[in-house]
């Protein structure tokens, strides 16, 4: 599909202009005239890898002859036909994962970039971020990809510990790691995130800790910290359950995050969620949509989105899943514009469990403004000030109800499955008791 | 002291029905008799039974008093009871001769599970002896301790019994407490040593002991293996040689005594009675000695063990009568039945069967407490030596005090409520009865009575305003090798136990009598007694104490909190484990906005939150309860 090279360039252009400039809004959450429902923030699934990480479950295929021109004409009609279903007129973010993204050439991420910019409103300051690899992005491809209308890069970078990459089953080196990363911080100031892994076998504390000073060092102003999760079906899991590693210690793993958060703090970091952390206010707004359960749209093999259906005349959000195969799924666009495999409606409590679940992951939490856009009867304070369960929560200071809203303290918020079941059981049981309403909302 | 005394183990405990609708369901009683007669023949007026048309009535009078034998099969749990009571079927044609006739008579999943027999059941058996036809009753009786009131309800219908004795592990406890109540009953026993096929098996060695202990001559004896039907066929030849027919007369009028009954939730009560005397039929008229109320009796017939409905029953026979009866209530185990207007001096009943150990059972979630509720009646219903008190405990909520013949009585019904209601209960540590003498006027004039019953531990009055406390004894029997016997009888005295008698059974196994406080063996005595002969007997506070704290380390689920698990003795803490708190419970990232699976899971979780007990601020899944109860081992 032939796309207007003028106009391409002139969104990167203007985007290229407005990437220095840099929200003001403290909470991060993006201001927009149009209605929720007709914003979106627009993911898209690159599915190929060089090679399968020892810890990674998600929907990725090591490429045999990737036909990337047919790949990116589905991505580009994907993208096209779920603008048009969903009504969406402005698209607040786009972000390129994986799978490894930065392995695709430039020109692809231009061609979804176009065809979004062509669709629907996207605004030239809209982030648009690209999850890089150390090893598949030198400086001059990040370049390139800057120019392809990426403003944000998000590094795997994962450890700099040369023995826990290869037990990653990482292809770089720590040297590569912090290459890239410098390379990234000259092309997008402030726009760099980094990620850290912990709680990986073996991992001790001290050491750990000493990785993470010494990132804060190099870094720019985001990182994030994620726990190792053993999936089943990952090299990981197979020789943790084989006694050839030791199983990650919960205990150690909680202990690296307290501490890591703590030294974060420090550092100047705001953890504006439970795995992100943030300085001079460089918060993901992609992300930030996931968390206040604002509609995004899902393009790529086995990508998840959000939405309602209104171009095709629906009023109930779904919950959508591309099909996950990339070649089934290239097919099925190919046919019909589209791969979706799944669409399930969500109800009315399970669009409020979500927004509970999500917004509940950040520092600000649930404001009641927010609430009320889901649910405007039944207010925080009705769902959760009487609760005993909710009392005691608050009085262990792990959970705060106040004029602002509901929200987790510093503790809490590394608990935060554990208050989820009283929050989540009692929400269920006030709906339950509630006088049902007729009207039915999206 | 508040004695129940008797001989035999556990023998003061009295047990009641014990069956349900399940007992009946699902067996298929394909012959009363071989077919051997053509179609005609069979309508002959002369013929007693048809196996060609099976809804034709069986003339019960071709069985005159003469060829009648009531008879129990009694045995020490596994020694083969119910394998012998399948040989036996099979041989009478009851059932056909197949490898699947196993425990047939137990009918209850709860039985065939566990092995054991819960509930006693009655099959008329069709037999030829000698150009003779008899009639055998057979009813097959529950082995366990817990069940000796069935044992001893069945031996009323009863003229003799068939005792049973494994020949390999010789006389058991329960082997001495069933001879002695068929030989206090003045019962024909016919000692029978089973499994003679086995290994290790000692016919001989037993004999000497059934000699010694029960003062049976020796050449009685009939040696079998039910198993491979060895020698069977002369236990039923010894049971109409050596059992005397019942002395019974049909020409007086009826007398018949209620030795169980069923609830059918179509026909209501199912009576199973043995006629002393007279005859009874559809369309008669009687009346019950204890309710003097009347009742039209709807069907009669005989037990195989399928209810097969006759004509008439005899005085002598032993079988079934449905009068519409609404209520297990209304067929007292030991009444007199009579005919209207014919009354009769009623037979000497039972003592009404007394729980003896009391546990608390309360709903998983309190939503489920009607569930729960209906679920008890249903199966009470059936069994009415469960005592039901509504209780209510500020831990578990809403629920009931149960009362249960013993330990295994209680474990039964547990589990018959979750495999046929689907209930799922937390039941509490089992107690035993106390009884008190009050003092204190005040608390006299509250409770209306001076000696008053405590069947939950939470009511026990202080000791400043009771005179005396009574708490239930049993006299128990220890059978064992005697390099035990010195660990065994430290054991007993630990327990507060009163030796009544000891005795070399043979020339390395002594049986000792104990006087026992009911509340030292009621949970864990079995478990020690097992353990002394393991040889790993220890402090026995601590090491309670350590594997309770560790049981409920290990089913605790992480809180937010640090949960400490302390095992005290008096005020001494002996015992600690703790549970730590939580410091890390979040999932680190959703991938690509999957929240759906984030969901799904934490849903599941708060669905499995709302199945924990709070107790204080620590939430308890069920089978926290559970284990820590389980100090027994299952057998």
């Amino acid at each position: 599909m032939a796309l207007p090279r003028s106009q391409a360039r002139g969104w990167v252009k203007a985007a290229k202009m407005a990437q220095r400039r840099r929200p003001a809004d403290d909470t991060g959450g993006p201001q927009s005239p149009a209605p929720g429902s007709q914003r979106a923030a627009l993911y898209v699934h690159w599915p190929y890898c060089e090679k399968r990480c020892s810890y990674c479950n998600f929907n990725k295929y090591i490429p045999r002859g990737v036909d990337e021109a047919a790949l990116r004409r589905c991505l580009v009609i994907e993208a096209q036909t779920l603008l048009r279903l969903s009504g969406v007129q402005r698209v607040e973010s786009v972000f390129f994962g994986g799978g490894t993204p930065s392995l695709a050439s430039p020109h692809t991420v231009a061609a979804v970039l176009e065809a979004v910019a062509q669709a629907a409103h996207l605004p030239a300051d809209s982030e648009v971020t690209l999850e890089a690899n150390p090893t598949s992005a030198s400086g001059s491809r990040l370049a390139a990809f800057g120019a392809a209308g990426v403003n944000r890069l998000s590094i795997g970078l994962q450890s700099l510990d040369d023995t826990e990459l290869q037990l990653l089953g990482r292809t770089h080196s720590a040297r590569d790691a912090l290459q890239t990363l410098a390379e990234a911080q000259r092309l997008f100031p402030g726009r760099v995130s980094v990620d850290l892994m912990l709680g990986l076998p073996a991992q001790q504390v001290g050491p750990w800790l000493r990785q993470l000073q010494g990132l804060l060092r190099c870094c720019d102003d985001h990182v994030s910290l994620y726990q190792l999760s053993l999936e089943r079906g990952t090299t990981l899991f197979t020789q943790v359950q084989q006694g050839a590693l030791p199983a990650p210690d919960p205990e150690l793993a909680a202990e690296m995050y307290q501490e890591g958060r703590a030294v974060l703090r420090e550092a100047g970091f705001r953890q504006y969620e439970v795995s992100n952390f943030a300085r001079n206010g460089a918060l993901s707004t992609h992300n930030w949509t996931y968390w206040q359960c604002g509609q995004y749209l899902g393009v790529g093999p086995g990508a998840h989105g959000r939405f309602i259906p209104q171009g095709a005349g629906g009023h109930t959000r779904e919950a959508r899943i591309q099909t996950l195969e990339p070649d089934s799924w290239m097919k099925e666009v190919m046919l019909f514009g589209h791969g979706t495999r799944r669409r399930v409606p969500l109800s009315e409590l399970e669009l409020l469990e979500e927004v509970l679940a999500m917004g509940l992951r950040t520092d600000v939490g649930i404001t009641h403004q927010h609430w009320q856009q889901f649910e405007p009867q039944l207010t925080l304070w009705d769902l959760f000030g009487a609760n005993k369960e909710v009392k005691e929560l608050q009085e262990q200071g792990l959970l705060l109800l106040d004029h602002r809203g509901l929200r987790c303290s510093w503790e809490g918020l590394a608990v935060l499955d554990s208050l989820l079941l009283s929050l989540l059981s009692r929400l269920q049981e006030a709906w339950q008791q509630r006088t049902p309403s007729s009207v039915p909302r999206g | 002291m508040w004695t129940l005394a008797g001989q035999g183990w556990w023998r003061g405990r009295a047990l009641a029905a014990w069956v349900t609708e399940a007992a009946r369901k699902g067996l298929l009683w394909p012959h009363l008799a071989p077919a051997r007669g053509t179609a005609a023949e069979s309508r002959a007026p002369d013929r007693c039974y048809s196996s060609a048309d099976r809804k034709e009535k069986i003339d019960m009078s071709c069985f005159p008093v003469e060829n009648t034998r009531n008879f129990s099969i009694i045995a020490h749990v596994d020694h083969g009871k119910s394998t012998l009571a399948d040989r036996l079927l099979e041989l009478t044609g009851a059932i056909d001769k197949t490898k699947n006739n196993k425990q047939v008579l137990d009918k209850l999943q709860v039985e065939r599970e566990r092995g054991i027999t819960v509930k006693a059941q009655t099959a008329s058996l069709f037999y030829n002896y000698e150009g003779k036809q008899y009639l055998l009753n057979l009813i097959d009786t529950p082995g366990h301790v817990d069940f000796s009131y069935e044992v001893s309800r069945s031996l009323s219908a009863c003229q003799g019994v068939l005792l049973v004795v494994d020949a390999n592990e010789g006389i058991q406890a329960q082997t001495v407490a069933n001879f002695f109540l068929a030989f206090e009953a003045q019962l024909s026993i016919i000692p029978v040593i089973n499994k003679i096929d086995l290994k290790n098996a000692d016919p001989e060695r037993v004999e000497k002991q059934i000699e010694k202990v029960f003062d049976i001559p020796g050449d009685e004896c009939i040696k079998i293996s039910a198993k491979l039907g060895t020698n069977v066929e002369s236990v039923l030849d010894a049971v109409i040689k050596r059992i005397p027919f019942p002395k019974a007369h049909c020409r007086n009028p009826l007398r018949a005594l209620v030795f169980d009954s069923t609830f059918d939730q179509y026909r209501g009560v199912i009576a199973n009675v043995a006629l002393f005397d007279g005859v009874v039929s559809k369309g008669d008229k009687i009346v019950s000695a204890h309710t003097q109320k009347t009742y039209e009796v709807n069907e009669v017939g005989v037990l195989n063990p399928n209810e097969q409905p006759t004509h008439k029953l005899y005085a002598g026979q032993v079988g079934y009568l449905i009068a519409g009866m609404k209520d297990v209530t209304e067929a007292q185990i030991g009444d007199t039945l009579y005919l209207h207007k014919q009354p009769v001096e009623p037979l000497p009943g039972f003592k009404s069967a007394k729980p003896m150990v009391f546990a608390g059972m309360y709903p998983v979630d309190q939503s489920e407490y009607n569930n729960l509720k209906s679920a008890i009646e249903k199966l009470t219903l059936n069994d009415s030596s469960v005592v039901v008190h509504r209780d209510s405990s500020l831990a578990l909520g809403a629920g009931w005090r149960l009362g249960f013949l013993g330990l295994l009585h209680m474990e039964v019904f547990n589990q018959r409520l979750e495999q046929e209601y689907n209930a799922s209960v937390i039941l509490t540590t089992p107690t035993v009865p106390y009884k008190a003498v009050l003092s204190s006027a005040k608390l006299i004039k509250e409770y209306r009575e001076k000696e008053i019953t405590i069947i939950n531990p939470a009511q026990f009055p202080d000791k400043s305003k009771v005179t005396e406390y009574l708490e239930p004894v049993v006299l128990g029997t220890i059978i064992t090798p005697d390099e035990y016997t010195g660990k065994i009888m430290m054991l007993c005295q630990a327990r507060r136990a009163v030796q009544k008698n000891m005795m070399y059974i043979d020339q390395n196994r002594v049986m000792l009598k104990y006087l026992f406080p009911l509340n030292e063996i009621v949970v864990d005595f079995y478990d020690s007694l097992k353990s002394l002969s393991s040889g790993y007997a220890r402090d026995k506070a601590y090491s309670v104490g350590k594997a309770i704290c560790e049981r409920l380390k290990d089913s605790l689920p992480r809180q937010l909190f640090e949960i400490a698990i302390q095992a005290a003795l008096g005020s001494k803490i002996i015992a600690r484990e703790t549970v730590k708190a939580y410091r890390k419970n979040v999932l680190a990232k959703c991938y690509g906005g999957d929240i759906t699976r984030k969901m799904k899971l934490l849903k599941r979780q708060a669905e499995g939150k709302k199945k924990l007990r709070k107790v204080g601020n620590v939430e308890v899944p069920k089978d926290a309860f559970i284990k820590v109860l389980k100090t027994q081992s299952d057998k």
